[in-house]
């Protein structure tokens, strides 16, 4: 022990402390100032921002001793009691605040930026937080609060949010209201999993795979067990109830028992009263393999002499063979004037949310809290979490409490199960409560990512444009265990003509085990991947026709009244027309040259160009699955109400659309709202954050839960004060009852006081959907985007660089401007990413990015300026009209991008992230197509 | 995190921290602003140590000190520190514009010049520059002082003559840019990947007192060899030319038929860097001739 005097906040500290501690450790475990989140600690996320004598440090990797006897702030140091300070406040006003985990970090670094710059400009912010990185947002907001925050601070009225046109609001649906979560997001207070402890608490560790493939042959815990304070070693003989799980198929052991299918999958847990105990035990735990060939790619995986993954599985490695099959594809290519054929690969992709996973198990009885075994987690599905540790365990599922706790980013990540059976399992064999925290390295290695795919993609028009026919191949890489991918590959394939009329469809999948890491749900889920492939066919369409890339888009758009591919008539609601002129207006008013709009020009050695792509996206699970949520809704005498449900926000704010909804119903103030979200002893069930449902599934379970209570509520002030029920009115929080007004609270008193429960809980089914190949509805709503992308290639380098991105977005129906427009732009540069920076590779079942120092995700430095456009064509059974939002603005920027390179520079990209070293040699030797990425520089 | 060092020393001085290292006879390591070497430690590419000795807090360590035309710059100078020196923004201004581009703000508010010359890569950015410059280095082993051409401390990638559990680096040191002198640099990135320049070029030029040839030229690019190397063709070509077009044309040539950069796996391929080569020298050598002609300096790309 060493001892230190530090000064943290204006307090001066002197006490003993261990001096191997880093001072994020200092002050989130001595301290207990959870405020400051770890990312990484790889001094690459810089969430762990503190400021160290004013200057911000990487507060994970620094060690505490480095800090004596300095002034250290944190963000818990900024607001002045209840007083936020000018960039707390701004970063709520102006959406910068989302999943909330890295908002401290951006925070802090923009407090040290103001302190030596009080006007910073755009490129000023960008220097500073260069390497701090959000990946909600997409920055434009985070620039936008800095901005805001800068000119409080000089004295000048702070700006206001600059909301977008949206049809006229109502008294809260429509507003820019903010989450209810905002204030302790911005001040530190926010609680996400590893930020609680409880008394006793034990270390949990994994035993993960270092093989590919390999039968195991024997498990040894007998050493392990030996080690001073190791309380439990477990491996699969030791798991009471199924050793299995999966949210699809139930194929995916929670410890491996015969065989490890991928680097990453668990074979035994540790738990022990400290790290270094269970590191030590995890050491000496035995495993003897018998290595197997291994499957390192789904095209290979479907061929005679790939060794076979699950043995049990009928099709062999093939997990699914996905088909659509729609008019006469024969016909329809016959009656072509031109088909273009063409084949792209996109890469394995990693969410990269900024919180690794972390489960706390609580074993049954520990206290009076915990009758039962709890988990505490983020999760974004509380409900199949307790079916499945359930099923682990092999108690009822009644007898398993989730409990969820904030969420930092989840981006379809952390839809399976993480550590949520094994701390289960843990907490159970040692009677305490057992914390599993994973590092950003094994979160990297071990969480189910966006399927690496190869697309085949023939397209057949007539020569004026009009689409006849699409036949398409595509191998999906789904990894060692099922996860989402036939779902996920499902939707590629539907959704493989594009958002365009097309007669004639042969679209055949092959999603496909292989032993890479599992594959599953990510915000777009398959529809990002086959939409690089139709839309950059479009444009090579354009190209062979001489038509104008809006053009062609706008012959061929689907629109109220067409059929798609699975033969579904879309009978309202589908935008993407008016998406497509807004943003065309928008572009063509671009003043690009005296010339009028150009889609490409030069200056000097940079090459400039605009790029165009629609996409559409289903609201909901679809094909046929029961897709149903259950929201309560309580008032209280006080005139406050409560909304619960089990629907789980990463940041995207479905906690503040229910408390909307909720309010509007109730002709109550938003501010009188309160919500209980994710625990599944205290909230009904919302199904699963995915498929862009929550805000209209649970959004309508909401609406319909909150207006049963009024009616109650209307019913009972009828009565009591004996007037007729139609002509009592709710506004404000009050009853206007024949001219005068009451409290709602006072009539919630009157309810109870006649035995009635202020609250109405309702389970609301989203219209029935028909599975793939029945013809019919396979989805309930779509909603549909066209982005225009302007990029700026450097010649000599080959540095790509998006300057703007235009989109136009039809979502039904804004709930809530501000947050529906953080969602397209965070969409967007995450889609930004997944063109021009990100990759997760795999050499034959061996990962390489398994650290944040390999995987780039885009900085605020690549952020490009957004201008979005919101487009409103009501679905009548959404609430007020909304469908979903959370995936579509991810789909179509990567095309978009893609096809701006092309204008820029008559090289045509097909293989993602575009390489700038295969982009400079392809313009040397004059080629103008790339089908290599930079994992193909070895 | 796992436990990586058990106690953590911060001596005031130099000799203060020899011994402390002697004492624990290879069971503790230097440490500057540890942003590269935790995360060696973390990542079990070095071994966990019983004891970490902070160099930073030694005073003739962290200081930057002009004495004549020379200029001292500790070893545990911190990249923010060195980067807002008017006096090397101004006549060592390659050095500012590769030590502005290494890592983001919060790395670059701790990691030091001498941590990253002792980590030794030979992509280095400051290390480029100081090659450039010509620099020497000042280090303590076995007991005494000495200095050194920097380029004598490099061994092999990631290797230099420091062993950080027994030696220390004290001290850089170069001659400042005076009339008619100038220095640039610029590196190529990738944005996927690890964040080690693709390839980087610093260049240092005098031009005659009374016309524009070159009188003399240093060019570092890397990483070409497995240390940090002079591009010795590159400076032939120009020493003595007329400063103009051709002459930069005239250095790519050379520079083109003696450099011979390799493919690295995930980072470039040996054709990409070789078409770079020609790029950086096209983008440096004018920086820097206008630079040395006209005598102000503005850093470039800083912070980028």
């Amino acid at each position: 022990m060493a001892w230190i005097t530090i000064t943290v906040n204006g307090e001066r500290i002197e006490r003993e402390v261990d001096p191997s501690r880093t001072l994020a450790q200092f002050l989130r475990l001595d301290l207990g100032l959870t405020g400051t989140k770890i990312g990484c600690e790889e001094a690459e996320c810089g969430i762990c921002t503190v400021q160290v004598n004013g200057t911000p440090v990487d507060s994970c990797i620094y060690p505490l001793m480095k800090a004596r006897n300095a002034e250290v702030v944190t963000i818990e140091g900024l607001a002045t009691g209840e007083k936020l300070h000018p960039l707390q406040e701004a970063f709520i006003e102006q959406g910068a605040v989302q999943c909330g985990y890295c908002t401290p970090g951006l925070i802090m670094n923009a407090k040290a930026l103001l302190e030596r710059n009080p006007d910073p400009t755009d490129h000023d912010i960008r220097v500073a937080l260069k390497d701090t990185f959000c990946r909600c947002t997409g920055y434009m907001a985070v620039r936008r609060a800095i901005h805001a925050a800068a000119a409080a601070q000089r004295g000048e009225p702070m700006p206001a949010y600059p909301a977008p046109t949206t049809v006229e609001p109502l008294e809260v649906i429509g507003q820019n209201v903010d989450r209810p979560e905002s204030v302790a997001k911005v001040t530190g207070a926010a609680k996400f999993t590893d930020d609680y402890g409880f008394p006793g608490m034990l270390y949990g560790l994994t035993l993960r795979s270092p093989h590919p493939h390999a039968r195991v042959l024997r498990v040894d815990t007998g050493q392990a067990k030996a080690v001073p304070g190791v309380r439990a070693v477990l491996c699969h003989e030791d798991i009471p109830g199924r050793n299995i799980h999966g949210l699809v198929y139930l194929d995916w052991p929670c410890l491996a028992g015969d065989k490890v299918r991928y680097v990453g999958d668990p074979v035994a847990i540790v738990a022990a009263d400290t790290e270094e105990a269970a590191r030590q035990a995890l050491d000496l735990i035995e495993v003897q393999y018998e290595v197997l060939g291994t499957v390192g790619d789904p095209v290979y995986a479907r061929t005679p002499e790939a060794p076979v993954i699950h043995e049990e599985w009928e099709t062999g490695n093939l997990l699914k063979h996905i088909k659509v099959r729609h008019g006469d594809i024969e016909r329809g290519f016959a009656e072509a004037d031109v088909i273009i054929e063409r084949t792209y690969r996109t890469p394995t992709i990693e969410h990269a949310y900024l919180e690794p996973e972390c489960s706390i198990g609580v074993p049954a009885g520990y206290d009076a809290e915990h009758e039962k075994i709890t988990i505490y987690v983020g999760s974004q599905i509380p409900y199949q979490d307790r079916n499945q540790v359930a099923l682990i365990l092999g108690v009822a599922d009644e007898d398993v409490r989730i409990r969820g706790t904030l969420i930092g980013g989840g981006f379809g990540g952390k839809e399976d199960l993480a550590a949520q059976a094994h701390v289960a399992l843990l907490a159970q064999a040692t009677g305490r409560p057992v914390k599993m925290l994973y590092t950003r390295h094994e979160s990297l290695l071990f969480h189910p990512k966006r399927h690496a795919t190869v697309i085949r993609m023939k397209t057949g028009a007539k020569r004026d444009g009009t689409l006849v026919a699409v036949e398409a191949e595509l191998y999906g890489d789904g990894g060692a265990y099922a996860s989402l991918s036939d779902k996920v590959m499902t939707r590629a394939t539907t959704h493989a003509t594009g958002p365009y009329v097309v007669p004639n469809a042969k679209i055949d999948c092959y999603a496909m085990y292989t032993n890479n890491v599992p594959s599953g749900a990510f915000r777009g889920f398959g529809v990002t991947q086959s939409a690089f492939a139709v839309e950059s066919n479009m444009d090579i369409l354009a190209e062979t026709l001489g038509i104008d890339p809006l053009e062609l888009r706008r012959k061929n758009a689907q629109r109220v009244g067409v059929m798609t591919a699975t033969g579904q008539t879309l009978r309202e609601s589908a935008g993407l027309l008016e998406t497509i002129e807004k943003v065309e207006a928008d572009v063509r008013s671009e003043d690009t040259s005296s010339h009028g709009f150009r889609w490409s020009w030069r200056e000097g050695n940079r090459a400039f160009g605009w790029g165009i792509a629609c996409a559409y996206k289903n609201t909901g699970l679809g094909g046929g699955a029961p897709d149903k949520s259950a929201v309560e809704v309580e008032a209280f005498e006080d005139s406050t109400a409560e909304v619960r449900t089990a629907a789980a926000d990463l940041g995207q704010g479905i906690g503040m659309v229910v408390a909307q909804v909720a309010a509007q119903e109730l002709g109550m103030p938003y501010s009188s709202m309160r919500v209980l979200l994710c625990d599944t002893d205290l909230t009904p069930n919302g199904g699963p954050t995915t498929a862009s449902r929550q805000t209209f599934v649970t959004g309508n379970a909401a609406r319909m839960a909150a207006s049963t209570l009024r009616e109650a509520l209307r019913s009972t002030a009828a009565e009591h004060y004996n007037v007729p029920p139609e002509q009592i009115r709710f506004e404000e929080g009050l009853m206007r009852i024949n001219g005068h007004s009451v409290p709602l609270g006072e009539v919630v008193g009157v309810m109870k006081a006649n035995g009635l429960q202020p609250r109405a809980t309702f389970e609301y089914m989203a219209p029935v959907t028909q599975p793939l190949g029945t013809g019919g509805d396979m989805h309930f709503a779509f909603s549909y985007a066209t982005q225009a992308a302007l990029v700026e290639v450097d010649l000599e380098t080959g540095a790509v660089h998006v300057h703007r991105v235009i989109a136009g977005t039809d979502v039904g129906r804004a709930i809530n401007p501000k947050s529906l427009q953080g969602q397209i732009e965070g969409g967007i540069v995450m889609a930004l990413g997944n063109c021009l920076t990100e990759q997760y590779i795999i050499e034959n079942g061996q990962p390489w990015s398994t650290l944040f120092a390999r995987y780039k995700m885009p900085s605020i430095k690549h952020a490009p300026e957004i201008t979005s456009h919101i487009i409103e064509h009501p679905s009548s059974d959404g609430p007020y009209g909304a469908k979903g939002v959370g995936e579509i603005p991810s789909i179509n920027t990567t095309p978009a991008i893609a096809n701006a390179i092309y204008h820029a520079t008559g090289v045509r990209v097909f293989s993602i992230p575009v390489d700038q070293d295969a982009l400079v040699r392809a313009l040397r030797r004059g080629d103008r197509e790339i089908y290599t990425t930079w994992s193909d520089v070895r | 995190m796992k436990k990586l060092w058990n106690e953590y020393h911060t001596p005031q001085t130099v000799e203060e921290a020899s011994a402390l290292l002697a004492s624990y006879a290879g069971a503790a390591r230097v440490i500057a602003g540890g942003t590269d070497l935790i995360l060696e430690m973390e990542q079990g590419h070095k071994p966990p140590v019983a004891a970490l000795v902070d160099v930073t807090a030694i005073q003739e360590l962290t200081t930057i000190r002009q004495e004549g035309e020379l200029v001292t710059v500790g070893a545990g100078v911190t990249h923010t520190q060195l980067v807002g020196s008017t006096l090397l923004a101004a006549r060592a201004t390659c050095l500012v514009e590769s030590c502005g581009v290494v890592g983001g703000p919060q790395v670059r508010n701790v990691a030091t010049l001498g941590g990253n010359i002792a980590h030794a890569l030979p992509a280095a950015d400051g290390t480029t520059s100081l090659m450039a410059l010509d620099a020497e280095a000042e280090i303590a082993q076995h007991g005494t002082r000495r200095w050194l051409p920097l380029v004598e401390l490099f061994s092999g990638p990631g290797q230099s003559l420091l062993d950080s559990t027994r030696d220390l680096l004290l001290n850089v040191r170069f001659r400042l840019a005076g009339p008619r002198e100038a220095s640039a640099f610029k590196r190529i990135m990738r944005p996927q990947g690890v964040a080690l320049p693709v390839l980087g070029c610093a260049v240092w030029l005098r031009l005659a007192p009374d016309s524009l040839a070159v009188e003399d030229a240093r060019v570092c690019i890397s990483p070409v060899a497995p240390v940090p190397a002079r591009a010795t063709e590159v400076e032939a070509a120009l020493r003595g030319q007329p400063f103009c077009e051709a002459l930069v044309e005239a250095a790519v040539e050379a520079g083109r038929a003696s450099l011979h950069p390799r493919t690295s796996k995930y980072r470039a391929t040996a054709e990409y860097r070789t078409e770079m080569i020609d790029v950086l020298l096209r983008r440096t050598l004018p920086l820097a001739f206008e630079r040395a002609r006209t005598g102000v300096a503005i850093p470039e790309g800083v912070g980028m």
